[in-house]
């Protein structure tokens, strides 16, 4: 699949496929038993994103360029940072398991104590808004500067290509 | 007559249940999977649906631009409201346990607020964006 993402130089079939491979983590989510995030990947990765990659491509031409060479540098870096990135991972405890370091932190405390302390049945929701209250509000923050900074980009090269259309010629 | 009619039909049957689904995400959210975050993509995708199929005059109708755009800092602003609740009854920032006579009670209800502003930019933003790619491309 990202080999065919890659390959694509037709970038109507790259968003189609992204789409497609949104779905499948959304699956594979579900399957962990992460509904939370398989709902915002199917939404966001697979809907509204994928309709607003669409109008941006109404926007653009809607193929790749050839690349002008080979970018000797970039495969350097990316196959430099992908090995760190597997090497980082050989640390990790294995998959699932309860006896891991993350799992005996705050985790055994807000199982125990979140029913009685906020009345509220899911965990996720009570650790989210209540527990992290701070980083929800972080999150909120970012999704609002990345809207107002969408707006500002796309509205302020409208205004100015309309400001140099009405020029008196 | 065109293929079109297939498509406006389902769309106008499926998207009352888009929306509902969306607020008991949003509600249900307490006790079920799902939030602010989720719900607010579902019903910014609701608005989406309908400006693709039925035009973007239809759906600027139920949601204009105007209300859109304001609901981006609104939703922020619940959320750091909620919060200065706390510091308020001097307490924490973002201690929701002085919102109700009991600790717990106060605390779900913060929770449900903060919800609701996260619901409210996270649609707005989806809708608002949405809208401004569409409007570059006239």
């Amino acid at each position: 699949m990202t080999v065919a993402v890659i390959r694509q130089r037709n970038l109507f079939g790259v968003v189609v496929l992204t789409s497609i491979y949104s779905f499948l983590m959304a699956s594979v989510l579900i399957v962990l038993d992460a509904v939370d995030v398989a709902m915002t990947e199917a939404s966001v990765g697979a809907g509204v994103s994928t309709v607003i990659l669409l109008a941006t491509l109404h926007l653009i031409k809607s193929t790749e360029m050839r690349p002008s060479g080979p970018h000797v540098l970039a495969l350097f870096v990316a196959a430099g940072t992908g090995a760190i990135l597997i090497w980082g991972t050989l640390a990790l405890p294995p998959f699932g398991t309860a006896d891991s370091v993350i799992h005996q932190h705050v985790a055994p405390r807000y199982l125990a104590e979140s029913i009685k302390e906020t009345t509220v049945p899911n965990i996720v929701t009570a650790v989210l808004a209540d527990y992290r209250g701070y980083d929800t509000l972080g999150e909120t923050t970012v999704i609002f500067t990345a809207g107002i900074g969408v707006m500002l980009l796309l509205r302020g090269a409208r205004r100015r290509s309309r400001a140099r259309e009405d020029e008196p010629r | 007559m065109n293929l079109d009619v297939i498509l406006r039909i389902v769309t106008k049957l499926i998207l009352p249940f888009i929306l509902l689904f969306a607020l008991y995400v949003q509600f249900h959210g307490d006790f079920g999977p799902g939030g602010g975050f989720q719900a607010g993509v579902i019903a910014a995708g609701m608005v989406i649906l309908l400006a693709i199929t039925f035009g973007l005059e239809a759906a600027q109708r139920i949601a204009p631009q105007a209300v859109v755009q304001r609901m981006i800092p609104l939703g922020v602003l619940i959320y750091v409201g909620t919060g200065l609740m706390g510091l308020l009854f001097g307490e924490n920032f973002l201690d929701y346990s002085v919102l109700a006579r009991e600790a717990a009670q106060g605390r779900h209800l913060g929770i449900f607020l903060v919800e609701v502003g996260v619901l409210v930019t996270v649609s707005g933003t989806m809708t608002a964006m949405f809208y401004a790619f569409v409007e570059r491309g006239r």
